[in-house]
């Protein structure tokens, strides 16, 4: 029987909190971290609202001073999450010479480092004047550049690199540490995504069209999961890391447990059947949320509450249809439902580790944040309304799931139960 | 224009942000050798020697900057090619 694994640990930087307690309480609050950016009306973005994290300054001067001259926007919200994350599990680095070789990192991606290529890189190559680079920028734009700074800080033994699958690739990091976990190659994973803010990094999705370009003038309302008046999503930077554990090595080592990662599972669509680079395929985003509600071994039923992908695009009703399809649950019988982008927009390689953050605080103190900016509902999911919290709900929860789709039409979805120590 | 001890300060200032070893830092010399004793990144040499030349406003061959192992070399250097 494969190992169980359990999450101990959890550290979260987003737009609207710098930790996990502000995290916990921005939710509660449904408190929304969005803001106009004059930066991107200057450069003339026609979306000119982002979400990025503020009042930092405290957090970093934690990191020693000869790390953080090597550690760009998207490493430091990372490094910043992951030492919360270590810590709240538990753990400290160990002393001496010896890294830890039971624990692991996976800190995905879906951009990386692109303020490091655009303040630095491209200018000094452009002008001939390479020798100015300086040692500190391969570190910084290499893909595993925040996972090898983690494991660096925290001396990890055991494997570390950085996945990417674009918006799918926090929640497929958590999946990909857990199998390890299960297949005895470590007894602890840190898992989760990063991804900064440059408008290098936006402009792409800015002239794709994707991006929320109508509230400007409104910024907390630019957000707008499952409304009739969506109309892309809001750019967003930060980071979620999880620790993630063997449940004996926990229960070993008598710390706290939030919950279990009952089921996952990863797949492609294929770019068949709907699918393609950027829309996802109904077929294969169903497949996934069966097969990880098959490997949980639950009654879709027993689902009380979904973290939706949930951008504000186009996609949203189809992600709702494709919910209720794969669990067969009809309108009338359907789970709680919210979009945490709707407080702090869309992050890429990081929004599915945050909202794994979101999802697990949730389900362990029982309540669901209020899903913002939706009281216009779409009307082709008009019979789901009722299942979207306009205010934020006190309710039990025992079960969740969460999904991220990406680009390249990859999806994963994870299912977890609360702990209960009976 | 700097004087001896202006560049001096200026040498530890920059080297001091690469250190590793920060208790190393408070018995800093001319003599400290800044891999062995502030066990700062070989890497960051190269980091340390463009800060040098924007600092000082000087340029620094890759033959000088390879022969600076402590913090007396530096300052050497950087009067030599000031004057």
């Amino acid at each position: 029987m494969a190992r169980r694994v359990v999450i101990t640990g959890m550290g979260v930087v987003a737009a609207n909190a710098n930790n996990q307690l502000e995290f916990l309480d921005a939710l509660r609050a449904a408190r929304s971290g969005l803001r106009f950016m004059p930066e991107l009306e200057d450069l003339g973005f026609a979306c000119q609202v982002a979400a990025i994290p503020k009042g930092l300054e405290a957090a970093l001067a934690t990191i020693p001073e000869n790390i953080r001259l090597a550690t760009n926007e998207c490493m430091s919200y990372a490094t910043i999450a992951a030492l919360e994350a270590y810590k709240d599990a538990g753990l400290e680095p160990a002393p001496g010479d010896q890294p830890d070789d039971t624990t692991g990192a996976i800190i995905g991606t879906g951009i990386g480092g692109i303020d490091t290529l655009s303040l630095r890189v491209v200018p000094n190559v452009r002008d001939k004047r390479v020798k100015r680079i300086g040692s500190t920028v391969v570190e910084q734009i290499m893909g595993s550049g925040s996972a090898a700074r983690i494991a660096g800080l925290l001396g990890l033994g055991n494997q570390v690199f950085s996945n990417s699958s674009a918006c799918n690739t926090g929640t497929e990091a958590m999946i990909m540490g857990t199998q390890r976990i299960q297949l005895g190659l470590a007894d602890r994973m840190l898992v989760g995504g990063t991804e900064g803010s440059d408008p290098h990094i936006w402009a792409g999705f800015d002239s794709m069209k994707v991006l929320s370009r109508k509230f400007n003038s409104d910024p907390e309302a630019a957000s707008r999961p499952m409304s009739a008046s969506a109309g892309g999503f809001i750019p967003a930077a930060g980071s979620g890391v999880l620790v993630l554990e063997d449940l004996e090595t926990a229960q070993k080592r008598g710390v706290r447990i939030y919950a279990e990662i009952i089921g996952s599972a990863i797949n492609c669509g294929g770019m068949r059947a709907g699918g393609t680079m950027t829309m996802p395929s109904s077929s294969g985003v169903q497949k996934c949320i069966s097969q990880a509600l098959k490997a949980a071994a639950i009654d879709p039923r027993a689902v009380d509450y979904i973290n939706g992908h949930l951008t504000a695009t186009i996609a949203d009703p189809m992600e709702l249809n494709n919910w209720s399809v794969a669990l067969d649950r009809k309108p009338g019988d359907f789970p709680w439902i919210n979009s945490t982008k709707s407080l702090i927009g869309h992050s890429l390689g990081a929004a599915g580790a945050i909202e794994a953050v979101a999802t697990i605080l949730q389900l362990h103190y029982g309540f669901i944040h209020a899903s913002r900016n939706c009281e216009d509902f779409h009307p082709d999911i008009k019979d789901f309304v009722r299942h979207v919290p306009q205010s934020t709900q006190n309710v039990p929860l025992q079960i969740a799931a969460k999904a991220s789709f990406g680009f390249g039409d990859v999806n994963s979805c994870v299912i977890f139960r609360k702990w209960s120590a009976s | 224009m700097m004087n001896q001890e202006d560049i001096y300060n200026n040498v530890v200032r920059i080297v001091s942000k690469h250190a590793k070893d920060t208790e190393a830092l408070n018995s800093i010399n001319p003599q400290t050798h800044i891999l062995n004793d502030l066990k700062v990144n070989s890497a960051r040499l190269v980091d340390i020697v463009l800060d040098f030349e924007d600092t000082f406003d000087l340029e620094i061959s890759d033959d000088d900057a390879d022969r600076i192992a402590t913090i007396g070399d530096a300052v050497t250097l950087v009067k030599a090619l000031k004057n």
